[in-house]
């Protein structure tokens, strides 16, 4: 039962929503689109749905073509991120809809909703309307009824973006148990955080303007990101992304001579490289390159401090409330041996795991 | 003292205005009451003190001697009204539903040219439409019939229908229509099951618009037919003469009125009532 899009392409005013998307989606795993907004993310669910028009490309189903099986035929449920209900609808009759479309017994409603309804924690919602409910509850309805049906496809249109931190965090963690439960279920999710893309993702797939970057498994595009584009998308706060030279076995990056140089640098040939460093492998010290403080940001358990090395942003994630006020001089210490190293076209040349990629890959 | 001014000022202007709209309600509910003799001598507004009221006039609407009856002509108005209003809505509100939703282009002519097209039909004074539509009836051999007046008027009331709709159904979040065809739905069942049950504030309105303007109408109806047919507006003012008899014409103009007012009255809350807070947030 896998979905299959090849070539998918649309451009709207000379934009690009989708250039070139070809992924398979494969049954009981949990797809997790992540990219910026604006990427193409909701556009490529949309395709998926047949909601959206394309310009070019095709989407199978086993091997069977789906571009021409209108929506109501598509076995596929979506959520979408501003939680849409039946207005009219009470929470049951929301789950029950499409349920009854399908033409299944009264009681087999009845089994199926209520059970939806538990799987969520709605159990006694059951006559409230959706306009009675809080963001998070009618965001639950919404996924219940698209778990109700039971369908082949379900597609998660940034779900949990416009509810609160905590809600956030709560759901994602639900969302984990409910999707691993779903069987046979191909599903799709996106997101714009990495952290969501990750904990939840099966096989995640990093996508800007239109395309797809790099597809894999979390661990392996966050270990090993193709270029520094998903660099800068799969971490947060983004990779730290600079300009450097390797000569004769020596980095210099901003300016600056790295005086222990990792190995894993040391043997590549000389030449131009943009490298890529964590903002957790960045700290503040008494001395290494300097930098001047633009903005702080204290989350509470960590502080972000944003300095520019001549015209270079750095991003600095140090732990604990640090005293550090905008326009002071700051000295970064790089950690060389976390380094990643980008050819000057922006594809991984290096990681700092020693292995060797193929210079120029996807 | 400036806060307590405002609601001063804004009732007394609301007052007025009151006032204003209510006085020849007021002035043809006392007239109604009176007789030839009360009539005269310029205006008088209390009954028993200033004149003597009598049911002359209610008597005579109702086929007393001298008047009318104006039974069978309400009648035929609340049978166009509503049938007019009623395929009005049906038709206009899958029209509007169509332009709100689907992208139509025909050469240059795009969505919002067709929206307008609609509304034009209201702009165009009603005499540059009598001639074609006295031609129409009269090939179709509908003048002086009811249900030639019933297609007349749908065409005057459909723009109205269309247009409000059009407007109303361009607030129902697009998702909603997305969700029911995903959840099984063809455009038809997605029209009637989600979208429908939604829009009853929409409808209330185009309803209310399509009733008053059917109700009101008088010029169509005057060109239209002849004999056979009259409707309430007609009746009112047939019962003009030389010297007009003001008590039965109040009578009969305020029993015209009523059905409007009770439907505005009954109508006003679900105005507010249905809202789609909760589709989307």
């Amino acid at each position: 039962m896998t979905l299959s899009a090849t070539d998918l392409s649309l451009t709207v005013d000379g934009v690009d929503h989708l250039k070139s998307v070809t992924a398979t989606f494969e049954p009981g795993r949990l797809h997790t689109v992540i990219g910026r907004t604006m990427a193409g993310k909701t556009t490529l669910l949309r395709a998926l749905a047949g909601l959206q028009e394309v310009d070019s490309g095709s989407l199978t189903r086993d091997g069977a073509d789906l571009m021409r099986t209108p929506v109501w035929r598509r076995d596929t449920a979506m959520v979408y991120q501003q939680f849409i209900n039946y207005p009219h609808l009470s929470v049951f009759g929301n789950v029950a809809f499409p349920l009854r479309r399908q033409g299944l017994s009264r009681d087999e409603i009845q089994r199926r909703v209520s059970k939806s309804l538990a799987l969520v924690g709605l159990t006694g919602f059951e006559r409230r309307k959706p306009s009675q409910l809080s963001g998070g509850q009618q965001q639950r309805v919404a996924v219940a009824r698209a778990l109700a049906r039971g369908t082949g496809i379900l597609l998660l249109d940034e779900p949990l973006a416009n509810l609160d931190y905590k809600l956030r965090e709560q759901l994602r963690d639900e969302f984990k148990t409910l999707f691993s439960d779903q069987g046979d279920t191909i599903v799709v999710y996106t997101t714009t955080e990495p952290a969501e893309a990750m904990m939840l993702g099966d096989v995640v797939l990093v996508m800007h303007e239109g395309r797809i970057l790099q597809v894999g498994p979390p661990q392996e595009v966050f270990e090993r990101p193709a270029t520094t584009t998903v660099a800068s998308i799969i971490n947060d706060p983004p990779m730290n992304i600079f300009p450097g030279r390797i000569e004769g076995g020596q980095v210099t990056v901003a300016g600056f001579q790295a005086t222990h140089v990792s190995a894993h640098l040391a043997q590549l040939p000389d030449g131009a490289y943009q490298f890529g460093l964590r903002a957790t492998d960045v700290s503040l010290a008494s001395a290494g390159v300097e930098g001047a403080v633009t903005f702080v940001e204290i989350s509470g358990s960590e502080t972000f401090v944003h300095a520019a090395v001549g015209k270079t942003p750095f991003v600095i994630q140090i732990e604990g409330i640090h005293d550090v006020a905008l326009g002071d001089l700051v000295k970064l210490r790089l950690r060389p041996e976390r380094l990643y190293a980008f050819d000057e076209k922006g594809s991984l040349v290096r990681t700092p795991s020693y292995d060797l990629v193929s210079v120029g890959g996807r | 003292m400036r806060p307590r001014l405002y609601p001063v000022f804004k009732y007394t202007v609301i007052a007025l205005w009151a006032c204003f709209v209510a006085g020849p309600f007021f002035w043809a509910m006392t007239t109604s009451f009176k007789d030839a003799n009360a009539v005269q001598g310029g205006a008088t507004y209390l009954p028993w003190i200033q004149y003597q009221p009598t049911a002359t006039g209610w008597r005579n609407i109702f086929g007393g001697a001298g008047g009318i009856d104006v039974i069978q002509p309400f009648l035929n108005s609340a049978i166009v009204t509503i049938a007019a209003s009623a395929i009005s809505l049906v038709l206009g509100s899958l029209a509007a539903y169509a332009l709100s939703r689907y992208r139509f282009k025909i050469g240059f002519i795009k969505n919002s040219d067709i929206v307008f097209f609609f509304v034009s039909q209201r702009i165009m004074p009603p005499v540059v439409l009598v001639i074609p539509f006295f031609y129409l009836l009269q090939w179709a051999g509908l003048l002086d019939t009811i249900a030639g007046l019933v297609i007349v008027t749908v065409a005057l009331l459909l723009p109205i229908a269309v247009w409000v709709m059009v407007d109303f159904f361009n607030g129902i979040p697009r998702e909603i229509d997305e969700m029911a065809m995903l959840d099984g739905c063809g455009p038809l069942q997605t029209f009637v099951r989600a979208i429908l049950p939604n829009s009853l504030p929409g409808l209330t309105v185009a309803a209310m618009f399509c009733a008053v303007f059917g109700w009101n109408d008088f010029f169509f109806a005057f060109r239209l037919t002849f004999t056979e047919v009259q409707t309430l507006p007609q009746a009112v003012v047939a019962l003009n003469s030389s010297i007009p008899p003001w008590w039965t014409l109040s009578a009969a103009a305020l029993f015209g009125v009523a059905p409007l007012v009770l439907l505005a009255i009954w109508v006003e809350r679900y105005l507010s009532k249905g809202n789609l807070s909760g589709a989307v947030r």
